[in-house]
């Protein structure tokens, strides 16, 4: 008998019990606060993520790449990782940005472990959605745009299409049918890193990134 | 290194509870860090109706779970294996540990880094590395903090809530080369952060726990401010995550729900920095995570509790801790005290199933049965009502229908059942009870005055001079 077959034997063994229907989510759906619009929506996302000591810009679909290099020359970024073959890493390539060399994540991390941990300074990545409630952004990596991305660099720049704001995290799974199509890692990120594990003082930049960057992005013409 | 936890004899839990109870510096730490922690979480819960509906809630997922825990069980290995991932089983902390040495010698890999797993506590996992020459390095911060000090956890949250940041500064300059004294929190964390980086970056073997395992989608799901949890899990070319059996849930959309109860009754916050889903392997055209992923699913004793319908509630439990954040025992003897994995309420309940009532039986009854842990717990588990089911359990005489643990009876003495035993028979014949009854009250006057534990705050208990019976009889005309 394997252990596998022991365990299981003693759990079918066991008795059943009342029976436990599957558990009815409604009333607990119901009971949620209805975000009044999409700007309610964006209001209550940044302030939460500035509540978690996220920075938030608002940038349009046009101009976030010189927001962005802005952004990052004044906190003296010379390395920038990014996706090269991502829509948003085309466009960023496309600008050329000055004083900032673009580094492509284009082959395996194990290849290059110590120049990501020691020779990058930032990052980009794009989001796929976000949650209003708890502040959150849900990122969905890739081969494209990969896991360490979100990670290793110091300071995490994330654009995210202002549209794509869902209220909590089930509102999030449910209307993106995450249960059908979860990929090898989603992550949802709500602030920089941090740790109260000394005298439960808040302290940033624990292990992952010590700043978060939320390049807040609207369709051109209709900036806030 | 950090220590294995060794469950002394259970007469040694009077002696540590005393000698914390006595250290004020340990007093002032928990008291501080329960009141803190206390308040936060009453802030993130204004609303009692959405609370009482979430607790609901929570305890209804936690209850489907277990109700359906075999099937569910098969589900999430076809599942993960489906997405790449090995799932290994394992009765024992022995088992769970060889699983994990083979993994590193069949890979040859010799660093381990570590997230934050109480079930990797639970087995020992790092004094067995150690036995066999490897090092395992935890990575959040608390938990470096207690292995950089030769300690256990004291809490299942806050790993290093019984250090001072003095204390800390004060071990980093003695432990670290080239670090010197500060006792600026900032300071500190950067400390760990630049020792531990290089650590991820050279890493073999990443461990970690699970907060939830998803069944419908084979997902582990875990949480974490630091940012190491992630590393762990996505840095070194292999990830082991182990956990218990019932940590598994039915559906992804379950883990909305109870992540919206964990980490506000733990630590009083919103969300956590991180919240993963890792459901797979690396793909062939992906650029980073493991190549290989490793599930170990641990009885270890759960399965017992699992078997009784009372005692299965226990395994309700998502580890949040706020039983412990709200006892007036723990806040007043801290973690080690308890000397078990799980310390507070949780561990009172949880530690026999895993180490037998006989070495675990003080925890039950080092509890007033206030109450406090019930009420805060976000899937009402029934603490108390389990607590004196396990007080009845540590006295129920052995082969009986009351003894039905391992272990159970411990609690027994040879004059305590002598007298018991007369108890009976006196209170069971009516001659003998009136015989009985009259010696008692005409003799009173050579009642003990020092009656043990109940005359070291009280008057010592002595019989009337009248029986019952005797002023009835007088009042009759």
């Amino acid at each position: 008998m394997s252990a596998r077959d022991n365990i299981l034997g003693r759990l079918r063994r066991a008795p059943a019990g009342s029976s436990a229907p599957l558990p009815d989510l409604a009333p607990w759906r119901a009971s949620r606060p209805q975000m009044a619009d999409a700007a309610a929506g964006i209001a209550r996302f940044r302030a939460n993520m500035e509540a978690a000591h996220a920075e938030v810009h608002d940038v349009t679909s046009d101009d976030w790449p010189d927001r962005l290099a802005t952004l990052a020359a004044a906190k003296g970024v010379h390395t920038l990782l990014f996706g090269a073959d991502t829509r948003h890493g085309v466009q960023l390539a496309a600008r050329r940005p000055t004083g900032m060399q673009l580094v492509p994540y284009d082959r395996s991390a194990d290849l290059w472990r110590d120049q990501l941990f020691d020779g990058i300074d930032a990052s980009i990545t794009a989001a796929t959605s976000a949650i209003a409630d708890t502040g959150g952004l849900v990122l969905w990596p890739d081969a494209h745009e990969t896991r360490l991305m979100s990670l290793v660099p110091p300071i995490h720049f994330v654009l995210l299409d202002a549209a794509r704001i869902h209220a909590d995290l089930h509102a999030a799974m449910s209307a993106e049918r995450w249960a059908t199509r979860m990929p090898t890692n989603v992550v949802v990120i709500s602030g920089p890193s941090k740790t109260a594990d000394i005298q439960q003082t808040l302290a940033y930049g624990a292990h992952g990134p010590r700043e978060l960057i939320v390049l807040l992005c609207h369709a051109s013409g209709v900036q806030r | 290194m950090s220590q294995p936890i060794h469950f002394h004899a259970a007469e040694d839990f009077a002696v540590r509870s005393r000698a914390a109870a006595g250290d004020p510096d340990l007093r002032r730490n928990f008291r501080g860090a329960m009141d803190f922690l206390q308040a936060k979480r009453r802030a993130q819960f204004p609303d009692a109706g959405e609370l009482n509906l979430l607790r609901d809630l929570g305890a209804a997922i936690r209850r489907h779970a277990l109700a359906n825990l075999p099937d569910l069980l098969e589900q999430l290995e076809s599942r993960l294996v489906a997405n790449g991932v090995v799932v290994h089983w394992a009765e024992t902390p022995a088992e769970a540990n060889a699983v994990v040495l083979d993994i590193a010698r069949r890979s040859g890999a010799r660093r381990f880094v570590k997230g934050k797993s109480m079930v990797s506590e639970e087995v020992g996992l790092n004094h067995a590395l150690e036995a066999a020459g490897i090092e395992a390095l935890e990575t959040d911060m608390g938990e470096y903090i207690v292995q950089l000090a030769g300690e256990a956890p004291s809490h299942i949250i806050m790993p290093a809530i019984h250090k001072t940041r003095q204390q800390i500064g004060e071990l980093f300059a003695a432990r670290l080369p080239g670090v010197a004294y500060t006792d600026n929190v900032d300071a500190l964390i950067q400390i760990g952060r630049e020792v531990l980086r290089r650590k991820f970056a050279e890493a073999d073997i990443g461990i970690s726990g699970v907060n939830f395992a998803v069944a419908e989608t084979g997902t582990l799901f875990l949480v974490e401010n630091e940012g190491n949890g992630r590393m762990c899990t996505t840095v070194p070319r292999i990830h082991i995550a182990i956990t218990g059996i019932e940590k598994v849930v039915a559906k992804l959309e379950h883990v909305a729900a109870l992540n919206s109860l964990l980490p506000r009754s733990a630590t009083g916050q919103a969300v956590e920095t991180y919240q993963n889903f890792i459901s797979g392997s690396r793909k062939a055209d992906e650029l980073d995570g493991p190549d290989e992923v490793h599930l170990i699913l641990l009885d270890n004793g759960r399965s017992q509790a699992y078997a009784d319908l009372q005692l299965r509630a226990t395994l309700q439990c998502i580890r949040c801790g706020a039983c412990m954040n709200h006892c007036p025992v723990y806040a007043r003897i801290g973690g080690h005290a308890y000397g078990t994995t799980y310390p507070g309420p949780i561990g009172a309940i949880i530690s026999p199933h895993m180490l037998g009532l006989d070495a675990t039986y003080p925890l039950a009854f080092a509890s007033t049965l206030c109450g406090a842990c019930v009420e805060v717990c976000p899937v009402r588990i029934p603490i108390t009502d389990i607590l004196i089911r396990l007080r009845n359990e540590a006295q129920a005489r052995p082969g009986s229908s009351d003894a039905s643990l391992r272990g159970s009876g411990a609690a027994r003495t040879a004059l305590a059942s002598a007298i018991w035993r007369g108890w009976a028979q006196v209170y069971s014949r009516l001659r003998l009870y009136r015989l009985t009854s009259w010696f008692m009250s005409r003799g009173r006057a050579l009642s003990p005055i020092d009656q043990g534990a109940w005359t070291r705050c009280r008057t010592p208990l002595i019989p009337a001079a009248k029986r019952l019976r005797d002023l009835i009889r007088e009042r009759r005309p």
